[in-house]
């Protein structure tokens, strides 16, 4: 057998009082696509981290093509022919795509020669870019497309890629797997970390689960099931994906009705919502589907009583309880006390306010109760909200908006982030308030997860509200998104 | 936690004093009897700390108090300088014209005519901050120069003396006077500031209007996307509240302590007070206390420069110290807190 490219054992790395990896062993064989499975928190990005250069572990040997290394840096890492996409973007938006490209892979051309080498490289590599377009002025895909142009721009021939496809559409995801799977096939070698089972199933020639630092599996792809893959990752059977039946949807009344309904966009440069028109009855859970940046935003934020429409008519019965994307810039203040969080989210009208006074006690006691309820890990209510883990945040958030006693529960993407059973616990709230007779509308990234959980789907795309048609699966909704029409006619 | 800091901020200030030390000693001066005059003009005496200490602590108390109220809904309000003048001249404006007016009648009016002087002061950034999001930290950081020279025009023109040969006022009215402590030059004022920094302590602690400055100034976005502050406003109001205490705190200068309009009435009083505000975190009860302590160093300073010949601007030295050793150990708490905060460990840690 050849050399390995790229060797990690016994890796630990601790953060304070957290172990985020307790000796994981990694070998990514040349010339394969090796996915690196794992909950959040389970260690996945740091153990990238590690062999990206960017945090130094507390014990452990990285060996690269044999030889035994110790990047300092990502400059270090890259020399080594390491290359990484990472799960956020990391272009500088007044830059140029060729610009971006040129600034990680460090080449000082003309404008001219730099453009057509861009453009070789995109057609080469197979992922269309226009090498003179402003980087954010790209949509979501293009974004995630230049991220892995920058990586192979540098000549990289080992590829590190976080979640590379969690915001794409599904037949963008396919075609960054292709992408991938042809960078293997010329000798290259790639870890893909990834939450999505089949992706990993699909993409991967062998696979490397992860639990709480540990390695609990790693193996051949091809001789694993979703479910294998999952007992790996939570250490037990998977929750049911579609959660507890509920009763039939009652439809009636009417809790949320728009009408030819403009929005719009949120950097006030043009519309983001045109012509809209819907209706969601009391006990309804309605997913929305769209792309990043395709007017979803704007959508639900209209219908949670963020922003006024341009135009048309929102008819939404309160009280109404919005759920936002960004749980620590938007939903909590991680400097106060989870206490006041929970004040912060009632109002004027809370129970412990009497006249202009907040009585601290009560909303105390019914922050502690709250607590208890929602299984939240944390010392208590005064703890700062910013110290709790994401899961436990967005707990927080949630029964935070359910304490309002909501007729309309508006999610944008409640699940980001969080583990299978954390997602799971999520969505059964959504699902029982639902049940008391609370209208939902919820966006969720992960279409998966979003079509087994809601009662009918809506379609964002450009602008353009359509409904999907009863019944649709994935794909048909994945097409919808990227802008067929589905069963409506233009 | 309160007893740590009150640890610190004697820490912070004995450092302070020994770099004072070290610098007038370095500088050729008498050091052990420069101190020495520091303490007898701060406390000395029974005098120096009523008419010297208090006295000076009065405009610092106030006006940081209003400080406080801005800052704690993260609006920057640097122009308590210029609120403080433009409530100067309204009090003198008011206590010119209050001849024969009962004490009952004229203190209040002379109060209110500066509390709303200030807040006229301010309204402008306000309006600039709140249509066209214009920095508040630039726009009432510059009024500061237009109402100094507001004064200047103002002794040298409409409230000049009668006489018309000192760039002052008039001595506003007996009655529009503040009523003085028996034996030393402190005034009502210092009750005022006590009040109001009570008041303001159980604003902050219980009402829902303290928690929204709180919440705007912590999580600007989080409190607005919560559907339950209007964050412009909240921010509106603690800049005009700004205002106002400045305001009030200059008519109470004039009221209680000069009786004229003169210029240069603040030894910059509206920037003291940002320290007095920052040092004691905001906390209104701790602002007295932090006022009371930069007015012992002004009041020592000024018997510094008399009995030592020591410049009085050198107590700055002593003040940037503080606040510098402060923030520094603020910094390395907050550091090792946020290497604490993250993710909870996983289940099998637990």
């Amino acid at each position: 057998m050849t050399v390995p490219a790229l060797e990690l054992r016994g890796i630990v790395k601790r953060f304070g009082p957290v172990q985020a990896l307790r000796g994981a062993d990694f070998t990514l064989r040349a010339g394969e696509v090796h996915a690196l499975l794992g909950e959040n928190g389970a260690g996945k990005s740091t153990l990238m981290h590690v062999a990206y250069g960017l945090l130094r572990p507390d014990a452990g040997t990285i060996v690269v093509r044999g030889r035994t290394v110790m990047p300092r840096s990502p400059r270090d890492a890259r020399r080594l022919g390491i290359g990484m996409v990472h799960q956020h973007f990391t272009s500088v938006p007044a830059l140029t795509v060729a610009e971006n490209i040129a600034l990680t892979a460090g080449w000082g051309l003309s404008p001219r020669a730099l453009r057509e080498r861009v453009l070789a490289l995109t057609s080469r590599v197979g992922l269309p870019l226009d090498p003179d377009a402003r980087a954010d002025t790209l949509p979501v895909a293009a974004k995630q497309r230049l991220e892995i142009v920058k990586a192979l721009a540098a000549d990289a021939t080992i590829l590190l890629l976080d979640e590379p496809t969690a915001v794409l559409a599904p037949s963008e995801a396919d075609e960054v797997i292709r992408v991938i799977r042809g960078f293997a096939t010329e000798g290259g070698s790639a870890v893909l970390i990834t939450h999505k089972l089949d992706e990993a199933l699909r993409a991967a020639d062998r696979v490397t689960a992860l639990r709480a630092g540990r390695v609990t599996l790693t193996g051949v792809a091809a001789e694993q099931t979703p479910e294998s893959l999952a007992r790996a990752m939570i250490g037990s059977d998977p929750p049911s994906r579609r959660g507890p039946a509920r009763r039939a949807v009652t439809e009636q009344p009417v809790l949320v009705r728009c009408e030819m309904l403009d929005l719009s966009r949120e950097d006030g440069r043009g519309i983001a919502i045109r012509g809209a028109s819907l209706a969601i009855g009391a006990g309804e859970i309605v997913g929305v589907a769209a792309v990043e940046g395709n007017g979803q935003r704007e959508l639900l934020r209209a219908v949670g009583g963020l922003v006024r429409p341009l135009r048309g008519r929102l008819d939404v019965s309160g009280p109404v309880a919005f759920i936002p994307e960004d749980r620590t810039s938007e939903g909590l203040i991680g400097e106060l006390a989870l206490t006041d969080n929970v004040v912060l989210g009632l109002g004027r009208t809370a129970p412990w306010v009497h006249s202009a006074l907040i009585d601290w006690n009560a909303a105390r006691q019914r922050t502690a109760a709250i607590i208890r309820e929602f299984g939240i890990r944390t010392p208590g209510p005064d703890t700062p909200a910013g110290v709790l883990s994401g899961g436990n945040q967005q707990k927080v958030v949630i029964a935070r908006a359910l304490e309002l006693l909501p007729r309309v529960i508006v999610a944008e993407n409640p699940t980001r982030g969080l583990d299978v059973l954390a997602a799971a616990d999520v969505w059964d709230r959504l699902a029982a308030a639902a049940v008391a007779g609370a209208a939902v509308l919820v966006h969720a990234t992960d279409l998966d997860e979003l079509l087994d959980r809601v009662d009918r789907t809506l379609v964002v795309a450009q602008g353009i509200v359509t409904p999907a048609p009863d019944g649709a699966g994935k794909t048909e909704v994945g097409a919808m998104m990227l802008g067929a029409r589905g069963s409506l006619p233009a | 936690m309160k007893g740590s800091g009150l640890l610190t901020g004697a820490a912070a200030l004995g450092i302070g004093l020994i770099v004072l030390a070290a610098g007038l000693w370095a500088a050729g001066f008498d050091a052990p009897a420069a101190l020495a005059a520091l303490w007898r003009g701060a406390f000395g005496s029974w005098y120096a700390f009523t008419s010297g200490t208090l006295v000076r602590s009065v405009p610092l108390i106030i006006i940081g108090l209003g400080i406080a109220v801005a800052f704690r809904a993260n609006a920057l309000n640097i122009g308590a300088e210029g609120q403080f003048y433009a409530g100067a001249i309204a009090a003198t404006w008011a206590g010119l014209h209050l001849g024969g007016v009962p004490s009952v009648i004229a203190i209040p009016a002379v109060w209110l005519a500066a509390a709303a002087a200030g807040t006229m002061w301010i309204a402008l950034p306000v309006w600039l901050r709140v249509r066209f999001g214009v920095l508040e930290v630039i726009s009432t950081l510059l009024l500061n120069f237009v109402a100094e020279s507001l004064v200047s025009w103002m002794v040298q023109g409409p409230l000049q003396e009668a006489k018309r040969i000192y760039p002052q006022s008039d001595p506003i009215a007996e009655t529009a006077r503040l009523p003085l402590v028996p034996g030393t030059r402190l005034h009502l004022g210092l009750l005022v500031g006590l009040g109001l920094a009570l008041a303001l302590w159980f604003v902050f602690r219980r009402t829902v209007w303290g928690f929204e400055l709180l919440a705007t100034g912590t999580g600007p976005r989080a409190a607005s996307v919560s559907g339950r502050i209007r964050v412009g406003r909240v921010i509106a109001f603690a800049l005009l509240w700004s205002g106002a205490f400045a305001g009030l705190a200059g008519g109470i200068e004039v009221g209680g302590v000069s009786y004229a309009l003169f210029q240069n009435l603040s030894p910059g009083y509206g920037f003291t007070a940002i320290a007095v505000a920052l040092l004691a975190r905001l906390r209104p009860l701790a602002i007295v206390a932090t006022g009371i302590l930069f007015g012992a160093l002004e009041s020592g300073a000024g018997a510094m420069q008399r009995d030592a010949g020591i410049p009085a601007v050198a107590v700055f030295v002593v003040e940037g110290v503080i606040i510098l050793v402060l923030l520094l150990v603020e910094a390395t708490v907050r550091r090792a807190r946020t290497t604490v905060a993250l993710p909870d460990p996983p289940p099998e840690a637990a």
